[in-house]
């Protein structure tokens, strides 16, 4: 009803803006106990140098975030392959890049933020390195990213761009599955990738692209992120499809404005 | 009754057909051309002047265009191996340019729009069609032509000369033969380099690849030993010799009795050129083992010896007989057993 | 109004003496006088629509002169070097002088890649203005007697101008323009009994080969040019002649046209678009890359791209490729039919002839010979306009599926769900567009007339004394209700027997389809209804 009466507004829990007050106050406090739970997780650090006791804090941290799906023992489910014989290296693909843990199950896990920090990552590395024998950390240097880049790009050409497509932004594979993009992906992931071979990934072992090579590779992908794009703004690399509906949108849209402005009566 | 396109000052006996049009007798009629809108320009001075300075303004911005980017190809040099200078030198002369351009451009349009008078004036049409006196005088001079040559009678000449004329572009047709090899295309496409004892290389090095290497999951691509050393026909040879190498565990592949030899250990070569239209089909996935081209989506079991499971091609990739020499290296058995790549009319024969 | 400017008698300052002397001595040598009596003050009608044909021949300029700066530092030639460029990621690498060029011209010449990047723009830009061009011709049945020819002509120029493309953006011989023509190769191979042989003489032997490239080159900078040029010529020509089309409208009929002189406002204008539309290139060639040949590198037939498509206006008949379902292939007598190549290139040759003669087609179902010199509204034409959103939607499938794998990944679904939702759109989009469109022109149709007659909603609402509501209508000045009374309208054609006195299959066949054209109709608004509503 009006308020037609002279009197200041009412105060107190029926203040009008009291369920607005409750629900930001709701907001931050479920948000901050969310983040403080999970900050709490991230932040349990591990300073323990011990190898040991690495393995055993990945031991600890498989069975609480990774078990249900990959096994107690790493054996794996339904839900999830086995894990024994994937190597330190695919651990630090998988958990660095934020894939796992896979947030929802799909034809594929998908990068995103990490949710560990890396003490977590190495421990989780060691404990499935324990399991078996697999591949594991490479030496720096063979992701440093000083190698020849242009060896790089036509071994990238040759082996990844018909996936990953020669400017690295990624492509469709089959089924829903899709190869990913490159851009600013850490080299020792770029590196575990082709060591691992994730998922439907082939796996580019050392004598198919030698350490050397796939540091040219690395080399390549780190100019491509680096060097400025000569021509202008790349329209996200994907080719004649944006350069059309850009010349049809913004190039056409552009002259038809003018065609109306021009033909206009002048007032 | 058909409206006649014209005014009455032309003298046509031409009616064209109106066929199912509907002319209705009642029609409303034209109120003709609304009276003219003086603009702003017209009839304020103040208004007029104004228009006058940004017309000169635009201009006068074109001129300063055209120098930037006159200015801005020298002042921006490029050093060979730094893309931004390149980037820089090409963005400045380019904007100098855009600026000079647009310039005359929004200039010209506006003064036209603004400050030129001849809007809206009338023309009148004439019928496409010419006069019937002109037709007359048109189809006259044929006629008269036709009597002084004997065209149409004299019909052995005319007939002779449309013949002539025919047959003279013959030699043309002839002449380009020699854009092509003599021999015959169909023998060429149905070999490759390929042969008993070839060992397969990585691609583009040429290091031959032993069994040992190709681990469960690997994809190798791979060409014929000899042709990373090749300078002549190097690239026509890897269009059809070009392979796909790949490992898949043993009780994935499902193999049919006569090709189970083609096979080493669970490791399969197959053409890496496609059956639709030729693009390379290199996308393998290691699991599913499945393999798709890029082009146009077509996809291949390799489980199945490369059966189509999607997409527009119609036959399976060829599968490369492959086994070990004595050195553990990857040899082919023999060539292809059946022409690689799209289909072509005689590809069976 | 007048055409013709009178003599004055105005004082003659040193310009204008230079200007008359100079003009005399060139009408003595070339008789210029006549052509500027004729053409001075020819009236072009002023529609924003009509602008499109121009976006079109101004981007062939900016072609033409980009391409000549290219023409100086392109070497088509197909021999093998190694790269000397300044461009690191390909340092080294073994590709051809056309190639090597090319990067030479976006990384080392001054203004290169400008002068790269505004031609391949204004090519895109091209074809695009063509395209919406001949759209624009379509939807206002400006095809019609006596521009059924120059349709044909304008429709022979968007085929040359698309094989301009082609021709262009395979000369750098890169991987991605390499595998088009590799898709090309496999094409013309699945031809009958020519097919290999063809494919032989265009690549003087085997695929690659040497020659393909100068070959293209030949083709594009002087063979095809001179062919658009010479057509483009006749299509100018028979615009002259025919002059423009115009709206209805007050003051215009089908036997004038209304609008501004070539002197001076046309040419101002016109004149003015010309460097705007150069100028709108140039801005885009200088802020947004194309065609970035140093990613795709040199063509080899090994390695292939994630996302290889031609060039949009190329589109279409790779779209088409992607749409046939698995294994269309046959083998008779020996000989191998590659359908899977063969229908697509039957479908879109039909499509294309299809459109080529639309004219025709609809001049024998209307039976109409005169004139027309109105451009008509699209709604009032609802079969036409029907036909031609069903046109539209096939191309545009066809174009969709051209880029099936983008919209996989960038829609997150799988490439199969892709293109079998297209192959489906394939059939349902072009009925569900012709019907949705034709009931739509009709509904619009019956909107206009009841404006017309009863004026238009003008958002004052009164009550009146009873209670009652009613919104009040404002009718239109006469000058505004022309433009809605002022269409042709066309009856179904009866079934009559010929002059021999028979009743053809033609006939029958002609009497059908124009009950389907025009049996669900809106006659325009006659002057007794226009009278009958004044009271």
């Amino acid at each position: 009803m009006k308020n037609t009466s002279p009197l200041p507004r009412k105060r107190g829990r029926r203040h009008p803006l009291a369920g607005v007050a409750l629900m930001i106050l709701g907001l931050f406090v479920t948000g901050g106990a969310y983040a403080a739970t999970t900050a709490g997780i991230a932040s349990a650090e591990t300073q323990t140098v011990d190898a040991a006791s690495l393995v055993d804090e990945g031991g600890k941290l498989f069975l609480a975030n990774c078990a249900s799906c990959h096994g107690t023992n790493g054996e794996g489910t339904d839900a999830g392959p086995s894990l024994i014989g994937v190597g330190a290296l695919s651990v630090e693909f998988q958990v660095g890049t934020g894939r796992m843990p896979m947030a929802a199950s799909g034809p594929q896990a998908e990068r995103k933020p990490p949710q560990f920090t890396q003490p977590q990552i190495d421990a989780l590395a060691a404990w499935v390195a324990s399991l078996a024998p697999g591949p594991g950390m490479p030496d720096p240097k063979y992701y440093a990213a000083d190698g020849d880049a242009a060896n790089g790009a036509e071994l990238f050409r040759i082996n990844c761009a018909m996936c990953h497509n020669v400017a690295g932004a990624g492509g469709a594979l089959t089924e829903g599955k899709w190869a990913p993009g490159l851009a600013d992906v850490d080299p020792i992931h770029v590196y575990a990738a082709m060591v691992t071979g994730p998922q439907n990934m082939p796996v580019f072992n050392d004598m198919n692209l030698t350490p050397e090579e796939k540091n040219d590779i690395i080399t390549y992908l780190a100019y491509l992120d680096e060097a400025p794009s000569v021509g202008g703004f790349t329209l996200g690399s994907l080719g004649p499809v944006a350069e059309g509906l850009f010349v049809w949108i913004i190039g056409l849209g552009v002259m038809v404005a003018i065609a109306i402005w021009l033909t206009a009566k002048s007032n | 009754m058909a409206k006649k396109s014209g005014g009455d000052s032309h003298d046509y006996s031409y009616e064209p057909e109106v066929g199912a049009a509907v002319v209705p007798s009642d029609q409303a009629s034209n109120p003709g051309l609304p009276p003219e809108r003086p603009r702003i320009t017209d009839m304020d001075e103040k208004f007029e002047k104004q228009a006058e300075r940004r017309i000169a303004l635009f201009f006068g911005l074109s001129i300063v265009g055209s120098i930037i980017a006159a200015v801005s190809y020298n002042a921006f040099p490029i050093t060979p191996g730094d893309v931004l200078s390149t980037r820089l030198n090409n963005l400045f002369t380019g904007l100098g340019i855009t600026i000079g351009l647009l310039g005359i451009g929004f200039g010209a349009v506006h003064w036209a729009k603004s400050l030129m008078h001849g809007h809206e004036l009338v023309e009148e049409r004439h019928p496409v069609r010419g006069t019937d006196e002109t037709r007359e005088v048109a189809a006259g001079m044929f006629t008269q032509a036709n009597k002084e040559s004997g065209f149409t009678r004299r019909s052995l000449v005319r007939n002779t000369m449309i013949g002539a004329l025919l047959a003279t572009p013959i030699p043309a047709v002839a002449l380009f033969r020699d854009l092509a090899p003599k021999e015959n295309p169909n023998d060429v496409l149905k070999h490759t380099m390929w042969e008993a004892g070839t060992r397969l290389t990585r691609d583009p090095s040429g290091v031959p690849i032993k069994a040992s290497e190709v681990t469960i999951g690997s994809a190798f691509h791979v060409i014929p030993e000899g042709l990373a050393e090749m300078h002549e026909h190097k690239l026509e040879e890897k269009a059809k010799a070009a392979v796909l190498l790949m490992r898949l565990p043993v009780e994935d592949l499902n193999e049919v009795e006569e090709r189970k030899s083609w096979s080493y250990e669970g490791i399969v070569a197959y053409s890496k050129i496609c059956t639709h239209v030729g693009c390379p089909v290199a996308l393998y996935e290691q699991h599913t083992h499945h393999l798709l081209c890029p082009c146009h989506q077509s996809e291949f079991d390799v489980s199945n010896h490369c059966e189509v499971i999607f997409g527009p091609a119609a036959r399976p990739l060829p599968q490369l007989p492959i086994t070990i020499d004595a050195e553990g290296y990857l040899v082919a058995q023999s060539d292809f057993t059946e022409p690689v790549g799209p289909s072509f009319w005689e590809r069976e024969l | 109004m007048s055409t013709v400017t009178a003599k004055t008698e105005t004082p003659v300052g040193p310009g204008m003496r230079f200007t008359g002397a100079a003009a005399s001595y060139i009408d003595e040598r070339t008789s210029i006088s006549t052509a500027v009596k004729t053409l001075g003050r020819k009236i072009f009608p002023d529609h924003w629509s009509f602008m499109l044909g121009e976006v079109a021949l101004y981007s062939f300029v900016v072609i033409l002169l980009s391409g000549t700066f290219l023409t100086f530092f392109f070497d088509p030639s197909m021999t093998e070097v190694e790269y000397e460029g300044s461009y690191l990621p390909l340092k080294g690498i073994e590709m051809s002088v056309a190639y090597h060029t090319a990067l030479d011209l976006s990384f080392d010449i001054r203004g290169g890649l400008l002068m790269r990047q505004v031609h391949h723009w204004a090519a895109l830009m091209f074809v695009a203005s063509i395209g919406l061009h001949m759209l624009r011709v379509f939807f206002t049945g400006a095809f019609r007697k006596p521009r059924e020819l120059n349709w044909v002509i304008g429709f022979a120029l968007f085929v040359l101008a698309m094989a301009e493309g082609f021709t262009g953006y395979s000369l750098p011989d890169d991987l991605l323009s390499g595998n088009g023509l590799r898709i090309i190769d496999g094409m013309v191979k699945a031809f009958p009994v020519i097919g290999v042989w063809i494919s032989y003489l265009l690549f003087g032997g085997e695929f690659p080969g040497t020659e393909v490239i100068p070959r293209l080159y030949v083709l594009h900078i002087m063979l095809l040019p001179a062919i658009l040029i010479a057509t483009l010529g006749i299509h100018m020509v028979l615009l002259v002649v025919n002059k423009h089309t115009q709206f209805a409208g007050p003051g215009r009929t089908n036997d004038n046209v209304v609008g501004s002189p070539v002197l001076p406002v046309f040419a101002a204008k016109a004149g003015g678009f010309f460097f705007i539309v150069f100028g709108v290139i140039m801005l885009i060639a200088s802020l947004f890359t194309i065609n970035p040949i140093w990613n795709y590198g040199p063509y080899d037939p090994s390695p292939v791209s994630a996302g290889t498509q031609p060039d949009w206006y190329i589109g279409f008949a790779d779209g088409a490729l992607r749409l046939v379902p698995p294994g269309w292939e046959f083998v008779l007598g020996g000989y191998t039919f590659a359908m899977n190549v063969l229908t697509p290139t039957i479908v879109l040759i039909v499509f294309i002839a299809l459109v080529a003669l639309y004219p025709f087609f609809e001049a024998w179902v209307t039976g109409d010979k005169r004139e027309h010199h109105i451009a008509e509204r699209p709604r009032n034409a609802p079969t036409r306009t029907a036909i031609g959103a069903a046109g539209v939607s096939f191309y545009a499938v066809l174009w969709a599926a051209a880029s099936s794998d983008l919209i996989a990944t960038h829609f997150r679904l799988s490439i199969e769900g892709v293109i079998t939702s297209l192959q489906v759109l394939f059939f349902l989009a072009p009925v569900a567009a012709f019907m949705i469109t034709k009931r739509t022109c009709l509904a619009l149709q019956r909107k206009d007339r009841e404006i017309a007659l009863h004026g238009y909603e003008s958002g004052r609402i009164v009550r009146l004394p009873g209670g009652e509501y009613i919104e009040v209508h404002e009718q239109l000045d006469d000058y505004e209700r022309w433009r809605l009374l002022d269409f042709q309208e066309y009856k179904p054609v009866t079934v009559r027997p010929n002059k021999q006195g028979k009743i053809t299959t033609g006939i029958r066949l002609r009497s059908a389809v124009s009950r389907w054209f025009f049996e669900d109709r809106v006659a325009p608004v006659d002057q007794r209804e226009l009278e009958s509503q004044k009271h």
